[in-house]
């Protein structure tokens, strides 16, 4: 197998972590958007929280894609 | 590291623009240093001349640079608190600086200079060291408290504290990592997109589409990454002061 297969096959393989972290972001969301239905007030602190924890989350991703870039460009 | 021309990677290059050679270093003044220029330059006029004439019913421009004062100033006196107030100045700077090298970087032809490990990391290693520095003026050797939380048995410590200690090492990797990366991963995917475009011929169309709605995710990426780094710095400061 030569070096630019093993490439793709590697960048491929590690873009599988994204799984896990859609369902953290799916799971982030579906609570920030129930405890806005239970109490619309807290929407203001509520919501900034739950942009730091989407960026947190996808911090992860990104990672993932950082070494599948790695693993394909460098 | 040489990136082909047609790679996708090719638009993060640094180029010298004016070398500059002072004994064994290059000190020339890059593409990079030129938009941080610019970034800088922007948000200078942009505070100075929206608040210059300031008036009590405040203009549209004056508005628009008292909300980004009072919406960092928020996020310090809320996070940090009352003696968050010095650290206010940097706070700023760097949520501006992010926020405007962001959001520059988004104009057609422009360098995004975000989107490099050495800047993202100078950035994150200042407010590490800075936080740090806090901590150790303000409580002296008693901040190393700070990696014992509260209420852990005392069976348990000589396994956490390692653990704490390590996860806080981690904090300038992980902040300097998540900004290169957000903006790498959007700036080369718009690329990688955008090379589809006239290989496809007709079809091209639907690339194209998709680079217009990865655009305005990348506008929503760009402030997001900003919020994100200056409330962490915000987050890290209050750790440092209260400790617990």
């Amino acid at each position: 197998m030569d070096l630019q297969s093993a490439r793709m096959i590697g960048a491929g393989l590690a873009v599988i972590a994204l799984a896990g972290v859609g369902t953290g972001i799916g799971a982030i969301f579906s609570s920030l958007v129930s405890s806005i239905a239970r109490n619309p007030a807290a929407r203001g602190q509520v919501f900034g929280l739950g942009m730091v924890g989407f960026a947190l989350t996808e911090a992860v991703a990104l990672y993932a894609l950082l070494i599948a870039f790695l693993i394909l460009f460098v | 590291m040489a990136v082909a021309e047609t790679s996708p990677l090719h638009q993060f290059t640094v180029e010298s623009l004016v070398p500059i050679h002072v004994g064994t270093f290059n000190l020339s003044f890059s593409n990079s240093a030129l938009f941080m220029v610019i970034a800088v330059a922007l948000i200078t006029a942009f505070l100075v001349l929206s608040t210059r004439g300031a008036r009590l019913v405040p203009t549209r421009w004056q508005s628009l640079a008292e909300l980004s004062y009072e919406f960092v100033a928020g996020m310090v006196r809320e996070n940090v608190g009352h003696e968050g107030r010095p650290y206010f100045p940097f706070v700023f700077s760097i949520f501006m600086f992010v926020l405007f090298g962001n959001l520059i970087s988004l104009i057609p032809g422009s360098f995004a200079f975000t989107a490099h490990i050495v800047v993202t990391f100078a950035l994150a290693l200042t407010v590490f060291i800075a936080v740090t520095l806090v901590g150790f003026i303000r409580h002296g050797f008693h901040f190393l408290s700070f990696f014992v939380p509260r209420g852990m048995p005392a069976l348990m410590v000589p396994l956490m504290v390692p653990i704490e200690i390590l996860s806080y090492l981690f904090r300038p990797i992980s902040l300097s990592v998540r900004l290169f990366a957000n903006m790498m991963a959007g700036h080369t995917m718009l690329l990688v997109f955008a090379g589809f475009i006239l290989s496809l011929g007709v079809f091209g169309v639907l690339p194209l589409a998709i680079d217009v709605a990865l655009i305005l995710f990348e506008v929503l990426v760009a402030v997001l990454q900003a919020y994100v780094f200056a409330i962490l710095t915000c987050l890290y400061f209050q750790d440092a002061i209260h400790l617990h």
